[in-house]
């Protein structure tokens, strides 16, 4: 062999430089940028599914964030100490009543605050006029109210008057907002064959919608001119917020202590909770679809990937010539990945909180976007990107210099 | 910064060493191409040479060896005193990086950087910092003549000005082995000439220069032609 051995001193000179110098984080941000800044449009199109799919996520749990927000503001003003006790079965499977004397017994329970009650004229209804079929009772009830209702249902009048010591003798009633609506502004209703002036409509009341549907009428009027029988058929209370478990417990034997079993206690603010969180189903059908866009998304960004590492060939050959390393090569498309990836996830995140305040905004909620959410959505679109990324980042790396530079 | 990176320019005391050692170099393709037949070749210090043939003679194959892009099938390839075949793919990215600046044909220069951006890229793998190394990529833009073309993006510059960019980011870094292939084969007579021109100041300041042409009189205005013929040196 004509080749002379390298002289050692040469030999030892440069034997120890041949170490890779490290890519700066700042040097790879910059790299991971390159791609996409040499193609902005498709880098903005292959962004869009991640952000639509992240956007949709953060907009279904802002959303239902929202109305729980909303839902604990009513309740924080509404309070949520109220029990309400009605009649249940008894043994024999009829309907129960509750003794008349039950709401004064109910008044001795200590931590009891206030106690009021409703009674339901059974077969009477309320029509808008004396022409009305009687068929047509419109789904309304017909009440029988104490005095201090409003007060302990927490309960606010739209316009008009409550009944008072001298209207609630007289044929006079007070709507609920449903009953109001679907009676139309009249100035007076048709009750039994007799015409009761409306004296005043309610507002919503969200601790006992059965008031709602309710045509309200003093209890001494009910008696004397419906028949009214005296019994309560809902008993609202109110108690000293810590000791509302244990009020619970004894108001059914409170209430009817001979047959404590046919005594309904119930918890309205709890049944106002439960009636928001049965939309947990349909949350969770839109999360669903949220990351099936998330994945579309995903696989956009891998596909976006791999075109580009096939459109850069003679780009990855120049940067093996000028002295990448695989790993170099690899971390450079991962990185453009994870950009391009987190793009979108960032732009969804903002898009998502824009319509949660849009939706909440339009209902009258607070906006409320949980943190682990939006953390949450740009973590999964790291490890999106990450896994989009990796398989053309490995191909890109694989490739041979001389075959890379080959391309044009 | 890493003291590793900085790299000096061949002191006189290595000239007369060898900086490119071919010992019975044989490459075979997966196929059974045979590019190059036992090639022996020593390339010193300070020489500047052309390797020169008709497309197929393997010239390509060459640059591709002494680049350290490729290890050859048989034979001895040894760059800078390192034994190719010893040296791990990073360590070959790592002499690269460090040691060997490549010019292609096609410049191969990235549309949406400028001049500096483009010299300065080329040394993003030798571990210097961005503001060195954009000052780095300046000072070589000045030594090629493109002082007044630093902000120009490339579609503003002429063929020459485009192969130019391209030595200045070959050279930014101060290897000591310079490899052009075809350097002027898409450039006009002038603008060819110019480069080879540029090549010659580069050499004359220190830097092995290694051509590789297909054109015989660019060859022969070199000090030293390796004929190639049939992936032989004739």
């Amino acid at each position: 062999m004509s080749a002379p051995t390298a002289s050692p001193t040469i030999h030892n000179r440069t034997k120890g430089s041949l170490r890779p110098a490290r890519l700066r984080p700042s040097d790879l941000a910059r790299l991971g940028g390159y791609g996409l800044r040499s193609r902005p449009l498709r880098a903005v199109l292959s962004a869009l599914g991640i952000a639509i799919g992240i956007a949709a996520m953060t907009a279904v749990v802002g959303i239902s964030a929202s109305s729980r927000a909303d839902l604990d503001q009513e309740l924080a003003k509404l309070g949520t100490n109220m029990l309400t006790v009605s009649p249940g079965k008894t043994m024999f499977g009829k309907q129960a009543t509750l003794p008349d004397e039950s709401v004064a017994m109910i008044k001795w329970i200590g931590p009891v605050q206030s106690v009021t009650a409703t009674g339901v004229l059974s077969d009477t209804y309320a029509y808008r006029n004396d022409r009305i079929p009687a068929a047509q009772s419109g789904g309304l009830s017909v009440l029988a109210a104490k005095l201090d209702l409003l007060k302990t249902v927490g309960g606010t009048l739209d316009h008009g008057a409550w009944l008072n010591a001298a209207t609630d003798r007289y044929p006079a009633v007070v709507l609920g907002a449903t009953a109001a609506e679907r009676l139309g502004n009249v100035p007076a209703v048709y009750i039994g064959g007799r015409w009761w002036v409306v004296v005043g409509v309610l507002q919503k009341v969200l601790l006992a919608p059965e008031l709602d549907s309710a045509v309200l009428m003093g209890w001494p009027a009910a008696t004397t001119y419906l028949g009214f029988d005296g019994h309560p058929t809902t008993v609202y209370t109110r108690s000293v917020e810590s000791q509302v478990e244990a009020v619970r417990a004894v108001l059914a034997p409170t209430a009817n202590p001979s047959a404590p079993g046919a005594v309904q206690v119930s918890k309205p603010s709890d049944a106002l909770a439960a009636r928001r969180a049965t939309n947990a189903t349909f949350d969770a059908l839109l999360l669903g679809l949220g990351a099936v866009a998330l994945l579309v998304g995903g696989i956009g960004v891998a596909n976006t990937m791999v075109i580009s590492v096939l459109e850069r060939r003679s780009e990855i050959g120049l940067r093996r010539s000028q002295g990448a390393t695989k790993g170099q090569v690899r971390t450079q498309f991962v990185a453009e990945s994870l950009l391009l990836s987190l793009l979108g996830g960032a732009f969804g995140a903002l898009l998502g909180y824009l319509v949660t305040g849009m939706y909440a905004t339009t209902q009258k909620w607070p906006t409320v976007v949980p943190l682990w959410v939006l953390a949450g959505g740009v973590g999964a679109t790291v490890v999106i990107g990450a896994i989009a990324g990796l398989y053309p980042a490995i191909r890109a790396a694989r490739l041979a210099p001389t075959e890379a530079l080959a391309a044009t | 910064m890493n003291p590793l990176a900085t790299v000096v320019t061949a002191p006189d005391t290595l000239v007369g060493h060898p900086v490119i050692e071919l010992a019975g170099v044989t490459k075979t393709y997966p196929g059974g191409v045979t590019a190059l037949r036992s090639v022996d070749l020593v390339v010193d210090y300070g020489e500047l040479l052309a390797i020169v043939g008709p497309s197929g003679s393997g010239k390509s194959t060459m640059l591709n060896l002494v680049g350290t892009l490729d290890r050859p099938s048989q034979g001895t390839v040894r760059i800078d005193g390192h034994d190719v075949a010893s040296l791990s793919d990073r360590q070959l990215s790592a002499l690269r990086a460090r040691r060997i600046g490549f010019v292609f044909q096609q410049f191969h220069l990235a549309p949406g950087r400028d001049a500096l951006g483009n010299v300065a890229d080329g040394l993003l793998y030798t571990g210097v910092g961005k503001r060195e190394r954009e000052r780095r990529a300046e000072a070589a833009l000045v030594r090629v003549g493109l002082g007044d073309r630093l902000t120009h993006r490339p579609y503003q510059l002429s063929g020459g000005e485009r192969q130019r960019v391209a030595i200045a980011r070959a050279v930014a870094g101060d290897p000591p082995l310079l490899l052009a292939d075809e350097p002027t084969g898409n450039l006009d007579s002038v603008s060819g000439a110019g480069v080879m021109k540029l090549l010659r100041e580069l050499n004359e300041a220190g830097t092995t220069i290694l051509v590789i042409t297909h054109d015989r009189e660019i060859a022969d205005s070199l000090p030293r032609q390796v004929p190639m013929r049939d992936g032989q040196v004739i």
